[in-house]
């Protein structure tokens, strides 16, 4: 099976392009059982291929389908399976084809349905490429195809103002981390005229000194990289400064918000990183960094999601807290954990958002909590799962977000980190506080909408059903993965692919997971319970106003997202905008333009002027050239 | 005494200048050519002249050819001239103007 | 004596040349025409050329003159008028025409005056040989031979063509409908 990897990312890819092959108006079934059939077909590849990996005594499985040797530059176009792109090809095919089955039922109505799975199997294509590229110019293939894919579903409602425009916005935010990447993927090719993970990884742990010299800037090469990388990351994976585009790509359908904007394609960053364990850990000032900014971007977003209205937008912003986690985990070098996270975070935050769909769905389209609640009685099924699904964020025992967010805060701890530690501990508070309002805002309560909306409330179809249910035992049990200290399967799991150099650091402190668990279960359950105070039963959305009227101007900062976005537009988007406006009317209207026109003008006024000597007189003709004989004569003789 | 052959290089110029002089000057189509069949008996006086000075035969080969291409020239040129004095009824070099600006 | 003969020929082809450019009518200017030629033929003859010479009498002043002599009577073309078509600037032009030539040929006699020419040799009777000649003709210069002979032919068809009656519109049928009368 596993001379058979390639099919993984190409049984999507041709269901995407087959697409176009079922005529004007094909039938409904047709074009589920092809699009759905694709991904699952990938699925059962990708689980034959990790039985057999796992059964085999190999730790890495590369294949290569074709090498380019361009001077001094070796590119293979490959495929590598070990312990990291084995997780990540779980989640990716397991989540990715729940969701699909997902999406018939939720898209079942919509016009472009063909169009939306063909754009989604391009996607599982693009990322599956990601993931299971050996070296970083296919992981770069595969980043690319997942941003057009992005692009591409979040302005699926293309007819909408709204739609194209989040969807340019995630695209362009996206490129300024992707030139970063670039830069970084250039330096490494200079230094070792390759991009092959195993080459370069191999090369770093044997020679560390290849990397540690200086490069630019003050900074080592393996710094220079690992920054570059990260402010890719920064991109993809919704950090600050570049998150921006995250809570403005809800205006996608619900499923894309939840296999892309949630389990799948944000995560690229926290993978790239992981991959790159190497590079990191020898430039240990970017990996603060990391850290800082990780922890930075949980905190931030927590806040905003406090005050956010609308359900998708809560969990958006929710999303771009739990990255945050994963790349403090990852900058203080705890590799497993973020991954581990990632995993965990996949299942609950799918979850989550297929819930929300469920709801949203059976609201007749509306996203807005205020006008909920009461729905667990109406969309019970929906209610258990996301119950499930924000116990499992909340990091509360035994659902697995306590598992994986704890092992983030222990490794914080453990390296000394108290500042970040509590930060992290703060933002796990206020994400137990604000999933839960949304909660009891939603589902628990009199119902707040019109009639016409309660009407319509109906429990979703076992097509949206299942992959819930699935999906809450994911968000279960997936945590017992990684139980802390001589069980963690997964940390054991992964810990091939952390590879140490020499001279890396270890950690300092060992402390009691017990304690630290116990710390953090205890202030969950107490945000929880607040949330309960504030908004449960049939407060709705009461007390929350009078919070917001006691310290107006916070509310005002925090529903206006720090009013990030219009500081973005203000120092950004409007001189670039001008610049453009100068270029095409200025530089191209006038000087090109101007050019052209000079040399039109000029024809038409030389010839205007030269025409008089058109008499029509052939011995006017003739005399002339008689003279022009006696120049050339007289040219000749002196 | 040996005539000089500068004194036949002369007077080909001096016929030559003189067609060109009529060439450019009469307003009768007919007379323009006949000055231009001056002109090119000019420059065959030239040739065999030049020809007898280098002792060769070339020049008076390429006579020969000028002489039939004037021949066909002539043909041509004054068929031409009938065809537009059929429509302008004038040979008038002056009246047929119509390519002017 | 030869010095007498060119002296006499030259003057006689100076002067029926001013004739034939200055002269007002047409027949005249044609005749002096001939007699320049002629008088050209001599002055081929005393280089060397006889052959030269002869063909120039019989094609020159015995096609291409008579030719023109046709055609002057086909046009039935008088003296040319004064006045009525005087262009502007014409005068102008007449005078840069003549100062254009006159200074034509005063350049001509200056490089002549310049330069140095080989010693003439005398004539050998290899030199005027008609069959010498014609054997260099047709092998050296076959292919321009060739071409001039194609040369003729279009411009026979051409003159043709273009000098002829155009056809009348009306009257031009198809090769079917001109013979549909006569059926059977």
């Amino acid at each position: 099976m596993l001379d058979f990897l390639w099919l993984i990312p190409i049984l999507p890819l041709a269901g995407a392009a087959l697409n176009g092959c079922l005529g004007r108006k094909p039938p409904k079934a047709l074009v589920t059982l092809l699009n759905v059939g694709a991904p699952l077909l990938s699925l059962l590849v990708a689980l034959g291929c990790l039985w057999e990996y796992g059964h085999g005594t190999a730790q890495v499985i590369e294949k290569a389908y074709y090498a380019w040797t361009a001077g001094p530059l070796a590119i293979e176009a490959g495929f590598r399976l070990d312990q990291l792109s084995a997780v990540m090809l779980f989640v990716v095919t397991f989540v990715g084809f729940l969701i699909h089955v997902y999406s018939v039922g939720y898209m079942g109505h919509e016009e472009g349905y063909r169009r939306y799975f063909a754009y989604l199997n391009l996607f599982m294509a693009a990322m599956l490429l990601l993931v299971l590229g050996s070296n970083y110019l296919v992981m770069f293939v595969g980043w690319e195809g997942v941003g057009l894919c992005s692009y591409l579903l979040i302005g699926f409602y293309y007819d909408q103002d709204f739609p194209p425009y989040a969807g340019k916005k995630a695209f362009i935010v996206n490129r300024v981390g992707d030139f970063a990447f670039l830069l970084g993927m250039f330096a490494l090719i200079a230094k070792f005229g390759t991009l092959q993970y195993s080459t370069i990884f191999k090369q770093i742990q044997e020679q560390p000194g290849l990397v540690t010299g200086p490069y630019v800037g003050g900074f080592t090469l393996a710094g220079f990289v690992a920054l570059c990388f990260f402010v890719g990351a920064m991109g993809k994976s919704a950090q600050i400064p570049l998150y921006v585009w995250l809570p403005d790509a809800m205006a996608g359908p619900t499923p894309v918000s939840a296999l892309i904007h949630a389990a799948t394609m944000v995560t690229a960053g926290v993978y790239m990183v992981a991959r790159t364990n190497v590079i990191y850990q020898l430039a240990p000032g970017v990996s603060q960094f990391v850290a800082v900014i990780g922890a930075a971007t949980a905190l931030f977003a927590a806040t905003i999601g406090l005050a956010q209205t609308d359900i998708k937008k809560v969990l958006a912003y929710s999303t771009v807290s739990q990255l945050g986690y994963m790349f403090l985990a990852a900058g203080l070098g705890a590799y497993s954990a973020a991954i581990f996270h990632l995993g965990t975070h996949a299942f609950f935050k799918a979850l989550l958002f297929l819930g929300s769909g469920s709801v949203i769905h059976a609201m007749g389209g509306e996203q807005d909590m205020r006008q909920m609640g009461g729905l667990r009685k109406a969309l019970p099924q929906t209610f258990i799962t996301f119950v499930i699904g924000a116990l499992a964020i909340a990091g509360i025992f035994p659902f697995a977000g306590f598992f994986s967010k704890d092992e983030i805060l222990h490794a914080a701890a453990e390296h000394g980190q108290w500042p970040l530690y509590a930060v992290g501990l703060l933002t796990a508070a206020l994400t137990a506080f604000y999933m839960f309002r949304a909660v009891f805002l939603t589902f628990w309560g009199r119902f707040r909408g019109t009639p016409e909306q309660e009407h319509h409330l109906h429990e979703s179809p076992p097509s949206m059903t299942i992959p819930l249910w699935i999906l809450a035992v994911g968000a279960l049990g997936s945590g017992w993965l990684g139980w802390p200290g001589k069980h963690n399967w997964i940390a054991s799991f992964l810990d091939p692919v952390i590879l140490h150099p020499a001279g890396a650091q270890a950690a300092e402190h060992a402390i009691s997971p017990l304690l630290l668990g116990l710390l953090a279960l205890a202030v969950a359950a107490a945000a929880i319970w607040y949330a309960w105070k504030v908004y449960g039963d049939d407060l709705g959305t009461e007390q929350g106003e009078q919070w917001a009227a006691r310290f107006p101007w916070i509310h005002d900062l925090l529903v206006h997202k720090y009013y990030v976005d219009e500081i973005y537009d203000l120092m950004i988007v409007r001189p670039l905008a001008a610049l453009a406006d100068f270029f095409w009317k200025g530089i191209d209207g006038m000087v090109i333009d101007g050019a052209l026109h000079t040399g039109a003008a000029t024809a038409k006024v030389a010839g205007e002027v030269s025409r008089f000597s058109i008499t029509g007189n052939v011995r006017n003709y003739a005399l002339y050239f008689f003279l022009g004989v006696i120049l050339l004569f007289l040219w000749l003789i002196f | 005494m040996e005539v000089p052959i500068q004194w036949y290089l002369l007077l080909a110029a001096a016929l030559f200048a003189i067609g060109a002089a009529g060439a450019l000057t009469r307003r009768n189509g007919i007379s323009i050519f006949l000055s231009i069949e001056l002109m090119l008996n000019a420059a065959n006086l030239t040739l065999v002249a030049y020809s007898r000075l280098l002792a060769v035969r070339t020049g008076q080969l390429v006579v020969f050819f000028v002489l039939a291409v004037a021949a066909a020239e002539a043909a041509v040129g004054l068929a031409l001239f009938i065809a537009v004095f059929r429509q302008r009824h004038t040979i008038d070099v002056n009246r047929i103007n119509l390519m002017r600006w | 004596m030869e010095t007498v003969i060119f002296l006499i020929f030259a003057a006689l082809a100076l002067g029926s040349s001013l004739v034939v450019v200055a002269h007002k009518n047409p027949i005249y200017s044609t005749m002096s025409l001939v007699l320049t030629l002629f008088s050209v033929a001599v002055l081929f003859v005393m280089l060397g050329a006889p052959f030269v010479g002869v063909l120039q009498v019989l094609i020159y002043t015995g096609a291409i003159v008579v030719l023109f002599l046709f055609v002057i009577m086909l046009l039935n073309l008088q003296r040319t008028g004064r006045d009525d078509s005087r262009m502007a600037g014409q005068s102008l032009q007449i005078i840069v025409a003549l100062g254009g030539a006159a200074l034509f040929a005063l350049l001509i006699a200056l490089a002549l005056s310049r330069t140095s020419l080989p010693p003439v040799q005398a004539l050998t009777a290899d030199m005027v040989s008609l069959k010498l000649l014609s054997r260099q003709l047709f092998t050296e210069y076959l292919l321009p031979f060739e071409i001039v002979g194609l040369l003729l032919l279009v411009a026979v068809i051409g003159a043709t063509v273009v000098a002829r009656r155009p056809p009348q519109a009306d009257t031009t049928t198809s090769y079917v409908e001109s013979t549909k009368g006569s059926e059977p």
